[in-house]
């Protein structure tokens, strides 16, 4: 039986009464025959549950608001959360931490402020913004991240900050990344261990394509409302507006779109476009389902807390819900990709002599048995080294086959080699001797 | 916390850390590298620098659009693989030029492109090689059926030989139906 324990986490001291944690503790008091032989039962696990464990929530919106309940009501006390947006009408019906007043605030501020007050105990500490804002040391301080985003491009950039926070002399930069995304009905969450296994970027294959209709049937023969709203975005605002930049966020450019696809719809004949759908059509907006984001928020936040307290198995690795034609749900394994250009690849320490020229260390390459190139092409992360094509590019980066690598790589530095023979990325790291 | 760390010390290499070049920059650095073009397709760079803008120019050396030269630009955000390059056709190595008007039927007078890769049948697995042949293949095989230029397109399929005339007087820079075309003849 568990008693109120003396934290240390703000007011936590005051508001912990008595079994507080009742039903939580009966899974964390005594370990069964399946749990991890590292599960400190009783006090050690909840110490650091409650008062050392940091976890980073990344998005605020439909799987956030549920993410960061979960969270807080699980134990977890010391919570972060992003989220670069700010309160919607139409995000009121299923992000339950917002109120019709909280419209046009930082969604991250207003659920933080939310689950503080809801939640005694609990710190939660937002930030409004972007996550590539903050840097690597913001990202270390955490032992867990969990997402709850709608983007391809941010889930893209944040399992590649933390597979490059891991720094083999560190075992606390490794950071468990919970994924969870919803579409309608289906969902999916996954456990990504950087470096260890399977990673966003080698999943990526398997993504949905966007729908896309082919251009001429938007141009000739639109027979969807889809149709007359595609025809105003992609052919008609770069003919009218010209270099103009489309903003999907300004209501201005949406009433623009939605005029212009009207009287588009009106042409053919076609009924259905309206101002929602034409936001919905060119912002991508898939209908977001409050019920199925409970689903795989739950499921992320279970991850979170068997990964932050040993006291179940975790998930390997991927579960994915799919609810459009009854129930069918899977769980599966996803592999690692050798050939992925963020966890996969071969990475290679050498010491090269400071007087070495390009060309002396495209030799090396070409001739080292064990990795079998031919033709390689050099960059570092922020400029060409050597390019063996197109030919403009040869040229432009021939002059530099003379140079010593010294005066192009500093010590220590980073050279990324790719090769038509080679099916992955090497990644040099270079050493003067 | 799990004791992942004990995972990894069976993986060496796997523990190194990589440099900081986003997946895109890679992924272009490996198409760009290996792209291999016949000698009627050239690329140019406005910026060396710049991976992720420059400029495609076919030349095509038979079919009915031999002795044009034809310029695409391409646009490629940090998204590739996931979204395809963004390919305009314009008519000089400027991406966001004005004068872009050629006589194709799966070319607009905007310069977009109807091509099925570059759209609803994009996926990761394609590279920029696959575009580049894609592009080419327009100019061997002009398509009637997918029209983004729809006179062009009813010429071609009622009236090959008038087609193949407007194409020329087209590229010679000439007026058809009204519509001025750009001088993409080369010597």
């Amino acid at each position: 039986m568990a008693t109120a324990e003396v934290l240390t986490n703000g007011n936590s001291t005051l508001c912990d009464w008595h079994d507080r944690y009742y039903h939580v503790d009966q899974i964390l008091d005594r370990p069964g025959p399946r749990t991890d032989p590292s599960f400190m039962a009783g006090d050690g696990v909840k110490e650091f549950l409650r008062n050392q464990c940091k976890i980073l929530v990344i998005g605020a919106g439909g799987l956030g608001c549920e993410i960061l309940a979960n969270l807080a009501l699980s134990g977890f006390k010391d919570i972060h959360v992003i989220d670069m947006d700010t309160i919607d009408i139409s995000n009121l019906n299923r992000q339950f931490l917002f109120r019709p007043k909280d419209v046009g605030q930082p969604k991250a501020i207003v659920a933080a402020e939310y689950i503080m007050k809801r939640v005694p105990g609990v710190k939660v500490s937002p930030y409004y913004g972007k996550i590539q804002d903050k840097d690597d040391a913001y990202y270390m301080q955490f032992n867990l991240v969990i997402c709850g985003l709608d983007s391809v491009e941010a889930r893209r950039w944040i399992n590649a900050t933390l597979v490059n926070l891991v720094d083999p002399e560190n075992p606390e930069s490794l950071k468990p990344l919970i994924d969870g995304g919803t579409e309608g009905f289906k969902g999916q969450a996954r456990v990504i261990l950087p470096t260890v296994s399977s990673c966003y970027e080698c999943s990526l294959d398997m993504l949905n394509k966007p729908t896309a209709f082919p251009i001429c049937t938007i141009a000739n023969t639109p027979r969807l409302p889809e149709h007359c709203i595609e025809w105003a975005s992609v052919l008609e605002w770069p003919r009218v507006q010209g270099d103009k930049k489309m903003d999907t966020d300004d209501p201005e450019h949406i009433n623009w779109l939605y005029t212009v696809a009207s009287a588009r719809a009106k042409e053919f004949k076609i009924e259905g476009v309206t101002w929602s759908l034409t936001q919905g059509v060119v912002k991508n907006i898939i209908p977001a389902i409050a019920s199925t984001n409970a689903i795989i928020a739950a499921s992320c936040c279970n991850e979170a807390f068997k990964i932050a307290t040993s006291s179940a198995a975790y998930l390997n690795n991927y579960f994915m819900l799919i609810g459009t034609d009854g129930v069918y749900s899977y769980t599966f394994e996803h592999e690692k990709r050798d050939d992925c250009p963020v966890c996969g690849g071969e990475s290679l320490d050498i010491s090269v002599p400071r007087t070495w020229t390009v060309e002396r260390l495209i030799e090396m390459l070409v001739e080292k048995q064990d990795i079998q190139i031919k033709k390689p092409s050099l960059s570092t992360a922020s400029s060409q080294i050597y390019f063996q094509a197109p030919p403009q590019l040869e040229e432009a980066t021939r002059p530099n086959l003379e140079k010593q690598v010294f005066d192009l790589v500093p010590d220590g530095g980073e050279i990324t080699v790719t090769a038509s023979t080679l099916p992955f990325s090497l990644f040099l790291r270079i050493t003067y001797s | 916390m799990i004791k992942i760390w004990s995972m990894k010390k069976n993986e060496d290499a796997a523990a190194k850390r990589k440099p900081k070049t986003s997946a895109a920059q890679i992924r272009v650095q490996k198409d760009l590298t290996e792209l291999d073009l016949p000698p009627t397709m050239k690329t140019h760079f406005p910026d060396p620098a710049d991976l992720l803008n420059f400029t495609l120019t076919i030349t095509p050396d038979e079919g009915m659009y031999k002795g044009g030269a034809f310029t695409f630009s391409f646009v490629i955000n940090t998204n590739y693989p996931h979204e395809p390059p963004k390919v305009k056709c314009t008519q000089t190595h400027l991406l966001h030029a004005l004068d872009r008007k050629i006589y194709h039927p799966n070319v607009d007078l905007e310069g977009n492109v109807c091509l099925n890769i570059l759209r609803e049948d994009w996926k990761p697995v394609l590279n920029l090689n696959s575009v580049m042949v894609g592009l080419q293949y327009l100019f061997l095989e002009p398509n009637a059926d997918d029209p983004l230029n729809k006179e062009a397109a009813e010429e071609l399929r009622k009236n090959r030989d008038q087609f193949v005339y407007n194409v020329r007087q087209s590229m010679r820079g000439g007026n058809i139906k009204g519509v001025q075309y750009n001088k993409v003849t080369v010597q």
